[in-house]
């Protein structure tokens, strides 16, 4: 038993709740909001110390021992997930004070980031597959009204498909929980670990594994990522960036956790799957980075490739490729929400997304210029920064395991990554100066802090790998020996 | 047409209370029993809903009135402190306490924590249908 677990949800959302009362007082909001992240910040950082001391933490809630409560369970790639989630969300919430408009703070914007925090950290540390449902759940309503909030005529039309996305794929999920729960009897993850590794994992249960799949491949963005790039691209920056930097990532872990703990007994039918599928996502992705030529809509695509990378990654399924897989999820949370905060600021700036309408940005933005000059390499895999490292290992394990043609695949989209944010760098901050000092739409200083604070995280998880490596590697250990999580949950 | 509403406000006057109760039953009956605050706050937001349909949504306002966001925000709020009362008192998040009782007039009463927890969800289950039908309903 160990209390702390609760607190990285708890504290979201009862201070998100809590900021109902304050509904004009914006700047009380903001320090709520701003304190209430940090708390959850350190919180998390206590939890992964705990964690590599003394294994993994689980709290019974209630007292109902497992299988017959909902444990909360703290292993070290929920508390490493939970961590950087937390410090994005306060990146994004700092971004946010300077650049939300009075239409969407009077409307809840703070609360509902904050709850949408709480969805987020609840999914990563719940152990019972029903919860991670209704975690999901949280997650996804608290981000359908912010993405309508301010009533756009673009930001509703992607609303109704995003929400008729999402209600399609959660009644397929519940679904598939349900015919779980008829062949296993139990909700519990790790207990249904253990009856399909007692029992087999027979051609229904695979069954049952590919509709998860899906579902969590459409939350992903795995190869079913027709509505990523419109709902990305319609909300506010602040928004965008949460939405780049979270919920695709939620997805990701819930493909994780599902495939090396419940259903690693088929590979040859569950990973091949999965693996062709990250492939034509990369390629598909790659496709719409480089043909677009608006900056919203060349950064979502630049979602949907990280996607396929890191489940590339996760179909190989050896220690060094989810080795990879784990350190590339983390930088690509806090790569993506920069790359969001920064190529949203532009965006801002110049008034408009058309890359061929902004040019030379350079001369009244150089700080701005530099910051996104390495997050692009970040994205790319520039060495020191933390994609390279990252990416190097995914790929070591795939060429180890032999899939040379997944692995040219994936380092021809890295290319093409670097291309297409180079394009987005070229255009936006070279060449002649089309705006004069007056002209422009915002200042864009409110970037400077959540900018400079994500970018040291990229340099920092880059040049600093070696001392995060080790947490890295007590994460992977679960996952390879699913008996590690099982044992700790019912101990 | 002027349509008169007399039996539908008179029978109203008195299901009201018929199905407040009864909500208020339900809702205690909660944590042993079926029910609990949830399907109790779902019969009282029905109950509104009555009044609502009976008489307009001025005279409704002002028989109740409450800013249902903040019902459903104290609502969530309460049941959260619940849980925190029990990490403070060094046992699980969201432990039940539970203890037999002599009131006077009631005699030996089941007093558990989990009421309140129920409590909290009442409320936030009145708090979020009345804010859904209220928005609902003033979009004219």
């Amino acid at each position: 038993m160990n209390n702390l677990v609760v607190l990285p949800l708890f504290i979201p959302l009862f201070l998100g709740v809590s900021l109902f009362f304050f509904r004009t007082k914006y700047r009380l909001q903001q320090w709520i909001a701003g304190l209430g992240t940090i708390a959850t910040i350190i919180i998390s950082f206590i939890l992964i110390g705990q964690v590599s001391k003394s294994g993994i933490q689980v709290l019974h809630m209630g007292g109902w021992e497992a299988p017959y409560g909902i444990p909360l369970v703290a292993d070290m790639m929920a508390a490493i997930l939970v961590t950087v989630a937390s410090i994005v969300t306060l990146a994004c919430l700092i971004f946010a004070f300077h650049f939300i408009g009075e239409e969407r703070k009077g409307h809840y914007a703070y609360p509902l980031m904050m709850i949408l925090l709480c969805g987020v950290n609840g999914s990563f540390l719940t152990g019972d597959i029903f919860n991670l449902f209704v975690f999901f759940e949280v997650m996804l309503l608290s981000s359908y009204v912010l993405l309508s909030l301010g009533g756009g005529r673009v930001q509703l039309r992607e609303t109704v498909k995003y929400i008729i996305i999402n209600i399609v794929s959660s009644s397929l999920f519940v679904l598939a929980i349900g015919y779980l729960y008829s062949i296993t009897g139990t909700l519990n993850m790790a207990h249904i670990a253990q009856r399909i590794a007692e029992q087999g994992q027979d051609g229904l249960t695979t069954t049952v594994s590919l509709l998860l799949m899906m579902v969590f491949g459409l939350k992903a963005g795995l190869f079913l990522f027709f509505w990523l790039p419109g709902s990305y691209s319609a909300p506010p920056a602040p928004i965008a960036a949460l939405f780049a930097a979270l919920l695709t990532k939620v997805g990701i872990y819930a493909i994780i956790r599902t495939f090396t703990l419940i259903f690693p007994h088929q590979p040859e039918i569950t990973h091949t799957i999965l693996l062709w599928m990250s492939a034509l996502t990369m390629i598909l992705g790659a496709i719409g980075a480089i043909a677009y030529w608006r900056i919203k809509q060349i950064l979502a695509y630049n979602v949907i490739i990280s996607v396929g990378f890191i489940l590339f990654g996760v179909a190989v399924a050896t220690e060094a490729s989810l080795n990879g897989a784990i350190y590339y999820l983390v930088h690509d949370m806090i790569a993506k929400g920069l790359i969001f905060i920064l190529g949203g600021t532009i965006v801002l700036i110049a008034g408009t997304d058309k890359l061929r309408e902004i040019s030379g940005l350079v001369r009244y933005r150089p700080i701005l210029t530099w910051l996104f000059f390495i997050s692009a390499l970040a994205l790319a895999g520039v060495p020191p920064l933390s994609g390279f490292i990252g990416k190097f290992m995914i790929l070591e394990g795939g060429v180890n395991e032999g899939y040379y043609l997944m692995a040219g695949i994936s380092l021809l989209t890295s290319l093409l990554v670097l291309y297409s944010v180079m394009k987005i760098f070229i255009n936006s901050f070279w060449g002649e100066t089309l705006l004069s000092e007056g002209e422009q739409k915002s200042s864009g200083r409110g970037v400077l802090i959540p900018g400079f604070m994500l970018t040291a995280l990229v340099v920092g998880l880059g040049l600093g790998a070696e001392a995060v490596m080790p947490y890295i590697n007590q994460a992977v250990e679960p996952l390879v020996n699913p008996q590690i999580y099982i044992d700790a949950v019912f101990s | 047409m002027k349509f008169s509403n007399v039996i539908l406000q008179s029978a109203a006057k008195v299901l009201v209370f018929i199905i407040m109760i009864y909500s208020i039953y339900i809702l205690f009956a909660g944590h042993n029993n079926p029910g609990g605050g949830f399907i109790g706050g779902l019969i009282t937001a029905s109950a509104f809903t009555l009044l609502y349909l009976a008489f307009d949504v001025e005279t409704v306002r002002d028989i109740i009135p409450l800013d249902f966001k903040i019902v459903g925000a104290i609502g969530v709020m309460l049941a959260l402190l619940t849980g925190l009362a029990s990490v403070l008192l060094g046992d699980n998040f969201l432990f039940q306490y539970y203890e037999y009782v002599n009131l006077p007039l009631l005699g030996k009463t089941g007093l558990g924590t989990a009421f309140v927890f129920d409590l909290g969800v009442y409320m936030a289950v009145v708090g979020t249908t009345m804010t859904i039908i209220r928005s609902i309903s003033e979009d004219e």
